[in-house]
């Protein structure tokens, strides 16, 4: 049942909480052994959907299979098979590292469990440390010790909510390698963020708001299938350009890195007319460029603000 | 600085009302309980009972031992309820809880009271609760003697003024010394378990609900039986230590022989610990916060001291009272203890207290299947 090569494949998954619908017609195809992503706004249905996947909630409608398994009838046997995150550190602060670990490892019938808890520990680099209560870890550890549980039973699938929310960047950077390691292993990983430079080391990308998606793409795709134009510019008084050029026509946003602008629109000739009123000046180095997925996600949150209603 | 201010008074008063206006839980027990207080202190206790339930033996059927039943039952402290034909049943009665007293007038009554033969009737009280029996018990003399006042007139009338014609003879089963502690000890088991078991039970679900573990306990393949029994068994082993406590006491400091079957007891304790377990897993299911699952506790736990006969004679409370004493787990394990421990009763007798434990575990367990919820919808 767990050789199929699209993890989760749903249809019109909607989920509403009296009457606010908060994931609306939600479809969602992930190739096995890939990142995707889960990006959007605050409140925009990540969570809910992916809760819906690992039969946390129940949808309203929809269906679909997650590793071949019906995602209504057989919850049970899926949550067999997926290591779930939470975006809030959901294991036992009064509990050690290992007795967590055990736990977790008993819950999911973990054969040689004791073999598997030490290899976790191992792994995690907190072998010594295996006897403090794990409410006294600090953040970074505390989301490396919550991957370790998720992952403790080999699960084929990984959902991922907001894993970084709170970690500083070098255990970032961390976290994304050892993702990037289990999927080379050919587990799935379905990631929430709200991170930029996160969403760029997935496969696919979903841009998520209102509960409804609004793109889906690989990666490398994205930047196409969205269709924008961007101008950079170099050099100084930056400042007075920007509140000028924001609300021109044809400019739809203005975004600073550093000491360049990225100026972006839809209308390309729009767009060049805009900022060839400023070619002129002085101190000022201009290019026209392909636009990053930073200038595509500013595009797509531009029209979406944060809808936590 | 040091300035009261009142403005930061009236922030915090102002928070706290609409906090607890949020709280409906806690602001319906705040309501709740006062009535629920009025209501069984009020209406339902009566340290002073009438109307006891009552076993006869008439063996003599004459005019004289139905004026002394008229008498009893005009009395208002005892009621005929249950009329057996042999000993054996009435003796079974009793021990049972099913009456208070057992009355018998023996054969050729009426015959030797009119011989002059001065002879006996026999009341037989169920001192386990002295304070329910002691008042009935007490007037009975004055009672059979007013009775046969009428009767006793004419030719018989010299024999009405030389007292006493009739002897009473009084027996006080199972606590002869109408020693309070024989009532209290065996029930305050029942007490402490309600208490300490529903508690613990009670925040067991909502303490993982609160501290955001639920999300993490639902995505993990485990059934809600296998929750459940994981999460009270180990406080089946707890509830059975409170059980050695308090009968170590009872034996070596109360004094308090246990007549009856250990085995029996062990029994009857098994179930009433894992009833209470279960109902506070079921408020844990109910209730958000942790502090609501101790309400709920609370709640059920008022009913259960005053209205099970632990603290007040059941027999002497009022219909409805005693209705919604049969629905508490406390009033049944307080027969089968005071049963058991007291009056030797065996399996038989206790079926009638054994067989509502079960149905209401039966029920209690279902219903904390129902409402445990495996999705965080």
């Amino acid at each position: 049942m767990t050789n199929v090569e699209t993890v989760i494949d749903v249809k019109g998954l909607t989920k509403s909480f009296g009457d606010k619908i908060v994931v609306d017609d939600f479809d969602l195809k992930v190739p096995k052994g890939s990142v995707y992503g889960f990006l959007g706004p605050n409140g925009s249905g990540k969570t809910t959907t992916i809760r819906m996947v690992c039969g946390l909630l129940t949808p309203n409608a929809g269906s679909g299979t997650c590793l071949g398994w019906d995602v209504i009838e057989q919850s049970e046997k899926i949550k067999t098979q997926v290591g779930y995150m939470t975006q809030k550190f959901s294991l036992w602060e009064d509990l050690t590292i290992r007795e967590n670990l055990e736990f977790v490892a008993r819950m999911y019938e973990v054969e040689n469990r004791k073999n598997r808890v030490d290899e976790a520990l191992e792994e995690l680099g907190l072998s010594a440390r295996s006897h403090q209560l794990a409410g006294t870890l600090s953040g970074g550890w505390k989301q490396r010790l919550a991957l370790a549980a998720c992952m403790i039973h080999d699960p084929e699938l990984l959902l991922l909510d907001e894993p970084t929310a709170g970690v500083d960047p070098k255990a970032r950077r961390e976290f994304w390698d050892t993702i990037h390691e289990l999927a080379d292993r050919g587990v799935t990983i379905l990631v929430s963020t709200h991170y930029m430079d996160e969403a760029v080391q997935c496969d696919y990308i979903a841009y998520i708001a209102y509960g409804k998606k609004l793109i889906d793409a690989p990666s490398g795709e994205l930047v196409d299938r969205v269709g924008l134009y961007t101008w950079r510019v170099e050099g100084t008084g930056l400042s007075k350009l920007t509140k000028e050029l924001e609300g021109a026509e044809g400019v739809e946003h203005v975004a600073r890195f550093g000491t360049a602008l990225h100026i972006s629109g839809i209308d390309e000739g729009a767009l060049k007319t805009a900022v060839s009123r400023y070619f002129d000046l002085p101190n000022l180095n201009w290019t026209a460029r392909k636009p990053g997925l930073e200038e595509v996600f500013i595009h797509l949150m531009t029209g979406t603000e944060d809808n936590f209603q | 600085m040091s300035m009261i201010s009142f403005a930061r008074i009236q922030a915090v008063l102002l928070k706290e009302f609409v906090q607890m206006r949020r709280d409906r839980m806690t602001f319906a027990m705040m309501v709740g309980v006062p009535i629920m207080q009025l209501i069984m202190f009020g209406f339902a206790i009566n340290s002073d009972p009438r109307h006891l339930p009552t076993a006869l033996i008439d063996r003599d059927h004459s005019t004289f031992s139905r004026s002394i039943i008229a008498a009893v039952e005009n009395s208002t402290f005892m009621d005929i309820a249950y009329r057996p034909t042999t000993e054996d049943e009435a003796e079974s009665l009793i021990r049972e809880g099913k009456v208070n007293f057992i009355f018998i007038i023996p054969e050729n009554f009426g015959r030797d009271l009119v011989r002059g033969e001065n002879p006996q009737v026999l009341m037989v009280a169920d001192a386990t609760d002295p304070s329910a029996t002691s008042g009935a018990a007490n007037s009975m003399k004055e009672i059979v003697r007013s009775g046969l006042q009428r009767d006793l007139s004419g030719a018989l009338s010299a024999m009405a003024d030389r007292p006493p014609a009739v002897d009473v003879v009084l027996h006080k089963r199972y606590n002869p010394a109408g020693i309070t502690q024989y009532n209290i000890i065996p029930g305050l088991l029942a007490i402490i378990i309600a208490m300490t078991m529903t508690m613990i039970t009670a925040v067991a679900i909502t303490r993982e609900k609160e501290r955001g573990t639920m999300e993490n306990l639902l995505a993990m393949p485990i059934k809600p039986i296998e929750m459940m029994t994981g999460k009270i068994a180990p406080y089946v082993i707890i509830g059975y230590v409170q059980t050695v406590i308090v009968l170590l006491a009872s034996e070596f400091v109360f004094n308090i022989p246990i007549v009856g079957s250990l085995l029996l007891l062990f029994g009857a304790v098994s179930i009433y610990i894992i009833v209470n377990l279960m109902i506070g897993f079921l408020f844990s299911s109910l209730a958000e916060t942790q502090m609501q699952a101790l309400q709920m506790t609370f709640f059920l736990l008022l009913p259960q001291i005053l209205l099970s006969g632990f603290m007040f004679p059941f027999l002497g409370m009022p219909r409805w009272a005693q209705y919604v004493g049969e629905a508490l787990p406390a009033t049944h394990f307080m027969r089968l203890m005071r049963g058991i421990m007291l009056k030797g009763a065996d399996g038989v007798d206790l079926l009638s207290s054994f067989w509502p434990l079960g149905v209401i575990m039966l029920i209690v367990g279902t219903l904390a299947m129902i409402k445990y919820n495996e999705t965080l919808d």
